[in-house]
């Protein structure tokens, strides 16, 4: 066995534990706490595939502001646990036994008839040079588009998020 | 080495538990996450396939996908401080009108 699969099990290991936690845990904080977890191993998982730049934008952006921005609302908010509602027995019967045999299938399929050659370390330089030479010559209008779309989903964040008239002119009075 | 195949079973198992949070999760914050969880499961397999097919357009694509969730994380994340203001709740049970 060799490293690369060791670092790999291991990684995906965090990841899985991290996963499953967060489905198991009530409270909400504990469960923003087990996704960035997941994500810090998905950046190892990411630096073995050869892509550094983005294991670092994992991290930053991912684990950094997205995850903060979630710690933030759940505090804001005063989040408490959960009230956990009884599923139909439907959903137990048919949906738990199909699940485990849909991922069976589609584990067996994607192990017996994808490519079986290593992914070798270092094979892709993940460079920053070069994937910003690709951002910016392939990929510059989705690049602009995109820029479009966050200064849009900062203003609808401002609107949504500041308060209606109504409630600021009753606390005036 | 790790055959492409792991990759790829690690990014579906990611995927199918954030799919399981969404529909078994009541409190909307946690849904919200689960909803990250899937799109991280998705990157991995972009990677993991940029990797396999040496073409660096994947790890690309991988950063559109973490702008579209950023932006989505903070327009997601002020609709529930207004849902929350309204309502005074966070169960997605009790928020069943579209109307105030």
């Amino acid at each position: 066995m060799s490293l690369h699969l060791i670092l790999f099990l291991a990684f995906g290991a965090v990841c899985v534990a991290g996963a499953i936690n967060l489905l198991a845990q009530t409270h909400p904080i504990n469960s923003a706490l087990s996704l960035i977890a997941v994500m810090a191993a998905l950046a190892g998982e990411y630096l073995l595939l050869g892509a550094e730049f983005v294991a670092a934008v994992q991290v930053i952006v991912y684990a950094g502001a997205i995850m903060v921005l979630f710690v933030f609302t759940i505090m804001l908010l005063n989040a408490g646990e959960e009230e956990r509602t009884k599923g139909s027995r439907v959903a137990i019967l048919f949906g738990v036994p199909g699940m485990l045999i849909g991922s069976t299938l589609l584990a067996w399929v994607v192990l017996r008839h994808s490519g079986t050659e290593a992914v070798p370390i270092g094979a892709l330089p993940g460079d920053p040079k070069i994937i910003g030479q690709l951002l910016f010559h392939e990929f510059l209008l989705p690049f602009e588009i995109t820029s479009v779309l966050i200064l849009i989903a900062i203003m609808g964040a401002v609107v949504l998020a500041s308060k209606p008239e109504a409630v600021q002119k009753k606390k005036e009075h | 080495m790790v055959p492409l195949s792991y990759y790829l079973v690690l990014g579906g198992i990611l995927f199918a538990c954030g799919v399981a949070g969404f529909l078994i999760k009541r409190n909307i914050i946690t849904i919200f996450m689960s909803i990250e969880l899937m799109l991280n499961g998705v990157n991995l397999s972009f990677v993991a396939f940029a990797a396999h097919w040496h073409q660096l357009a994947g790890q690309v694509f991988v950063f559109f996908v973490m702008v579209v969730a950023a932006a989505e994380a903070a327009v997601g994340l002020a609709i529930i401080i207004a849902v929350y203001r309204t309502r005074e709740t966070l169960n997605v049970d009790q928020v069943n009108l579209l109307k105030l």
